[in-house]
């Protein structure tokens, strides 16, 4: 093995590396799962859809710069709002701090990718083919139109008969597998894939950033994923979950969705946070100041953001005493992120300033934000919010927080990584002339839109008369507007020729301290030719002469293994080095596979639903194509990996990636189900026309039937892992496949039998879904014992190796803790519901 | 008397919808928070600016304090003194005008019923329960309660001069409480997107001298007005 040979030239470990991670030529760019391009990728898409979201937003300062306007009537108008908020959101602003994530945090955190890089581009296809969906249904002009936020009954069939509805329940859906999917990624790997000696409290303060907005991802997009299953359900099958006359209730979606949407806000403006926090430092001159502080404050509006949705449900006839927990606590938020704004003040106290380019935008987020956090609060003291609420008062405030909040540092981060990405310097005159024409142009339109709200101008009204006296401040609005459009265009320009034409930028330009910089800059494909040892924070190093150490071989893994793409995983704290991981190559599987659930979205936006069931073992089938290249068919033992240090592969490893993987994939299904149950209650709760004129019936036979084989399917699970190489493993686990088919055997009679028609009452209509929640799980339960039966016959489980059985377990695991509590739901509800409505 | 009653709805709407140009207490305690926290906004946002451009453009002065002074002033002892005081200040407002008129005074009872694009006010202290489209009647100085609801999607209740908006649900009743200074016509508007007439489901509010509301409302109760509606406001 090369390992023990002596060091290799710096150029050839080049070239011996780049033949193994460099993404290939010609179409097979779509086999790569590299995350440098596919960081780019995410960037540059989401740039494309900015551009697309700002066309819009033109469009709509065009028709309100009038009164009266005869520009569009009100129904396009309504396409284009709400096609410019969801634009703008789901397919800008989360997949271009994603973007930044996927490229710089592996580089941030001394690794040579993230832990699962076929992931990545899967989640880059189902963002791009889900955002395409939408932009392709609004040229042909069926775009959706209630609104971003989609509220029922407007978006329920009754009055959105058309596919526009479905276009953005089925295209936002597909896009947040992509956010799912990112999140897992970016939590397993700031967590395991580190530089051997980077423990948490040396990490860069981004990764810290990105783990807590991974988090939140994980605990906030399920709500909204649930809310659109069930009022797509409700749209193509009619289950009433969001009718007031059949015990459903509209606000149902405003809870699940604001659940989703108020942290959605702080999932956007934390990664920007983050992205400050790394240079900002740079630029004066000395390392964060406060980096605990930081962290505990972002860590505490993590928390608080999940307890605020209700204040855009302030109007709904919610009591007083119940609104004011809301608002105090959307008042609070404003204490952690004071303590973030004051750690960027002190640090720069601290330092000895510079002024450069990214630090103008800075300076643009600190004038817009603060003014954003102040109309924030204001908008959370209920007796205001009442008033302002649903005006261009509320408009003016969240472009204040988005833009300050987000764009403004994004852009300074673009300017601050350009040389990164591109090897090449910014100039200065045109950068400055973009950000001023932006500045300005932001500041008149949205300063003057707070008045046009108080003046009483309600939100997506597509046209006004002249004698509410709003038409002066529109037209200044519009005219700023469009300043802002030609300011973000010299930006983009900009940025096009810099990529282009600039001179080569040094190594390290700005003189930073964390290692992204120790690379060359652009960087090669393989990050690091070696993998550094870290003694102290990470955000302190000395990266010009790191980068000559690690390109000379010095660290660790300084050179290649049969053809294989190895990164270190390491201990979860301390970081100490724990496993060698063995990374996927390059693949088309991704795109397949992304194209497989595309065509699902496509079945179930045409309505041929029973084709649509059938493309969901094919997307599954894909998933189980991705496994034929992982794991060892041997024992092999802990392997060399550099300077005496020997450590077990990752399939080897008691604590590999792939299992907390899972594990965070569940904390997700599990919102996703908490979220549906929550739903079943909020409903008996608060819905009309309860209790329904027939209850469910499930018997008692069935749900014990059914909790049993889950239990039992679980405990053969374990079995299997404890007799692992002896003879019982593989019956065990043909037992295992056994008993969820039984299980899901009950759960089919169950719906056939137990519950009257399931259109005509809400609550049929919630035991449906987690009857089917529940079956899915089974279904998947059999994928996963019959592939670790697979897997044993094909050799590539020994008692060394169980992660697959392990894997496996977690699910089982999973399924019989839901179901006993889906069983005592299911049987709670009815009985609860029998006895009468709620108080 | 009814031809007059409909008449005075289409014409003479006087004021706009601005929230800053209140005509009842209730808006017009929300007007006057508003401009106490714009002031203290601005001051706020002035404060934070002045620091950071001192920090960055005269870097002595900034070293004077240490970083643990910095965040922590800044962080928490700048922020809580004026964010617990507006809390309760606010929760203790918001009490107020949802009490509105106290336990004792009886309110003059209305439905706000909303249907895509109009609104229908139903006058439920009467038998008959009359009803009129498009114009609310109250009397001035007295308190009205207005319960919100919808046969379709969902709307929103909204008089700006008057006081903030409740939103009008299928399926549920939600509430607001506010009195008219002044005999006048205020403009109302629905304030929640419901489709393609959503800028069009405009609504006034006409508040009568008592004692015309009371022959108004007799006169109504007299009169079959549910049968005319069509007629008095499309």
């Amino acid at each position: 093995m090369r390992a023990n040979k002596p060091m290799l030239s710096p150029i050839r470990l080049h070239k011996d590396l780049s033949a193994i991670w460099d993404t290939r030529p010609g179409l097979q760019r779509l086999a790569s799962v590299n995350h440098t391009t596919l960081g780019k990728r995410f960037i540059v898409t989401a740039i494309v859809f900015f551009a697309i979201g700002g066309g819009l937003a033109m469009l709509i300062r065009a028709q309100l710069a009038t009164s009266q306007s005869a520009f569009m009537e009100a129904g396009l108008y309504a396409q284009i709002f709400t096609m410019h908020g969801t634009v703008m959101m789901f397919l800008f602003a989360i997949p271009l701090f994603e973007g930044f994530a996927i490229y710089l945090l592996p580089k941030l955190v001394g690794a040579r990718d993230f832990a699962f890089p076929r992931l990545t581009a899967y989640s880059y296809w189902c963002y791009l083919f889900g955002g395409s969906m939408l932009i392709v249904g609004m040229l042909a002009g069926v775009a959706p139109d209630s609104g971003w936020f989609m509220y029922t009954p407007l978006s329920s069939r009754t009055y959105m008969p058309g596919i526009n509805a479905d276009l953005w329940l089925l295209g936002i859906t597909f896009v947040e597998i992509s956010a799912i999917c990112t999140a897992v990624e970016i939590a397993v790997s700031v967590l395991k894939v580190r530089a051997p000696g980077m423990s948490l409290d040396r990490m860069p303060i981004f990764a810290w950033y990105m783990l807590i907005v991974a988090f939140m991802m994980l605990v906030g997009f399920p709500p909204l994923i649930l809310g659109s299953i069930l009022l797509e359900v409700e749209r193509a099958f009619d289950l009433p979950f969001f009718d007031p006359k059949r015990g459903g209730d509209p606000l149902l979606w405003q809870h699940l969705f604001w659940l989703f949407g108020h942290p959605e806000v702080y999932i956007i403006f934390l990664p920007a946070a983050g992205l400050v926090s790394t240079f900002l430092p740079v630029f004066a001159g000395r390392p964060l100041a406060g980096y605990i502080a930081v962290v505990i404050a972002v860590i505490a509006m993590g928390f608080l953001s999940f307890g605020l949705w209700v204040h855009h449900m302030y109007a709904t006839g919610i009591p007083h005493l119940g609104l004011s927990f809301f608002a105090a606590a959307s008042v609070l938020v404003a204490v952690p992120t004071a303590v973030q704004i004051f750690a960027w003040i002190a640090t720069l106290a601290h330092g000895t300033p510079r002024f450069s380019l990214p630090m103008l935008y800075v300076f643009g987020m600190f004038f817009v934000f603060v003014i954003g956090g102040l109309t924030g609060v204001m908008l959370a003291i209920v007796p205001f919010n009442l008033q302002a609420h649903d005006t261009h008062f509320v408009v003016a405030h969240l472009h204040y927080v988005l833009i300050g909040g987000f764009v403004l540092p994004m852009i300074g981060a673009a300017y601050y990584w350009l040389p990164h990405i591109t090897g090449r310097r910014p100039s200065r005159v045109m950068s400055n002339i973009g950000f001023w024409t932006i500045f300005a142009g932001f500041n008149v339109t949205f300063l003057a839109m707070h008045l046009t709200g108080l003046k009483g101008m309600p939100r997506r009204v597509h046209t006004y008369l002249p004698e509410y006296g709003w038409e002066a401040l529109n037209f200044l609005s519009s005219f700023g507007s469009f300043i802002m459009a030609i300011g973000f265009a010299i930006a983009a320009l900009d940025l096009l020729l810099i990529v282009r034409f600039a001179p080569r930028s040094t190594r390290n330009p700005w003189k930073a301290a964390t290692l992204e910089w120790a690379m060359p800059i652009p960087p090669p494909s393989y990050n690091f030719a070696s993998l550094p040892k870290i003694f102290r924070r990470a955000d302190t190093l000395e990266p010009s002469t790191m980068a000559a150490e690690l390109a000379g071989g010095m660290g660790y893994l300084a050179f290649t293994r049969n053809g294989q793409m190895e990164t270190l995983g390491v201990e979860m704290v301390g970081g100490n080095t724990e496993q060698v991981i063995v990374l996927p190559r390059q693949t088309y599987l991704p795109l397949i596979t992304a194209a497989t659930t595309g065509v699902f979205f496509l079945l179930m936006l045409f309505k041929f639903y029973w084709l649509a069931l059938v493309a969901i073992p094919l997307v599954v089938i894909c998933f189980l194509f991705w496994t034929r290249d992982t794991g060892l068919r041997a024992d092999v033992g802990p392997v060399p990996i550099g300077h005496g240090i020997v450590a077990p592969y990752h399939s080897e490893s008691a604590d590999a990636p792939s299992s907390w993987a899972m594990a965070f994939t569940l904390v997700a299904d599990a919102m996703l189900y908490a979220s549906l149950l929550f739903g079943g209650l909020f409903l008996w709760a608060s819905a009309p026309n309860w209790p329904p004129a027939e209850l469910p019936a499930l018997g008692v036979v069935l749900p014990i039937g059914v909790v049993a084989a889950a239990l039992a399917a679980m405990a053969s699970g374990i079995l299997a892992l404890r007799n692992v190489g002896g003879a019982v493993s593989i019956p065990a686990l043909a037992l295992c496949a056994a008993c969820h088919a039984i299980a899901l055997a009950c759960l089919f009679t169950l719906a056939v039998t137990g519950i009257p028609s399931f259109t005509q009452h809400a609550l049929s209509a919630v035991i449906m879904v987690v009857i089917i929640y529940l079956a899915a799980h089974h279904a998947m339960g059999v994928v996963f014992a019959l592939f670790g039966v697979a897997r044993m016959i094909s050799g590539k489980v020994s008692a060394r190796r169980t992660l697959d059985l392990r894997i496996g377990n977690q699910w089982h695991l999973y399924t019989a803790g839901a179901n006993f509590i889906g069983v005592l739901f299911m049987v709670g509800l009815i009985a609860i519901a029998g006895t009468g409505a709620a108080p | 008397m009814f031809p007059m009653f409909a008449a005075a709805g289409v014409s003479g709407c006087s004021g706009d919808l601005s929230t800053l140009s209140p005509a009842g207490p209730v808006a017009g305690s929300i007007a006057t928070l508003w401009w106490v926290m714009a002031a203290g906004a601005a001051l706020i946002f002035l404060i934070v600016m002045v620091l950071f451009l001192l920090v960055w453009l005269r870097p002595n002065f900034g070293r004077s304090f240490s970083q643990r002074a910095w965040i922590l002033g800044g962080g928490l002892a700048f922020p809580i003194p004026l964010l617990v005081p507006l809390l309760v200040y606010s929760f203790q407002q918001g009490e107020i005008l949802l009490h509105i008129g106290g336990p004792t005074e009886t309110p003059v009872r209305i439905e706000a019923r909303a249907r895509m694009w109009q609104w229908e006010f139903i006058y439920l202290d009467e038998d008959t329960a009359p009803s009129t489209v498009g114009v609310l009647h109250i009397p001035a100085g007295a308190l009205v309660k207005v319960t919100a609801t919808s046969e379709d999607v969902i709307h929103s209740f909204w008089v700006p001069r008057l006081s903030g908006k409740v939103d009008a649900i299928p399926g549920h009743r939600a509430r607001v409480r506010f009195l008219a200074n002044t005999p006048n016509t205020y403009r109302g508007a629905c304030a929640e997107f419901c489709g393609s007439g959503h800028a069009g489901m405009l609504f006034s509010v006409q508040v009568h001298k008592p004692e015309d509301y009371a022959r108004l409302i007799k006169a109504a109760r007299d009169t079959s007005l549910r049968a005319s509606l069509a007629q008095v406001h499309p």
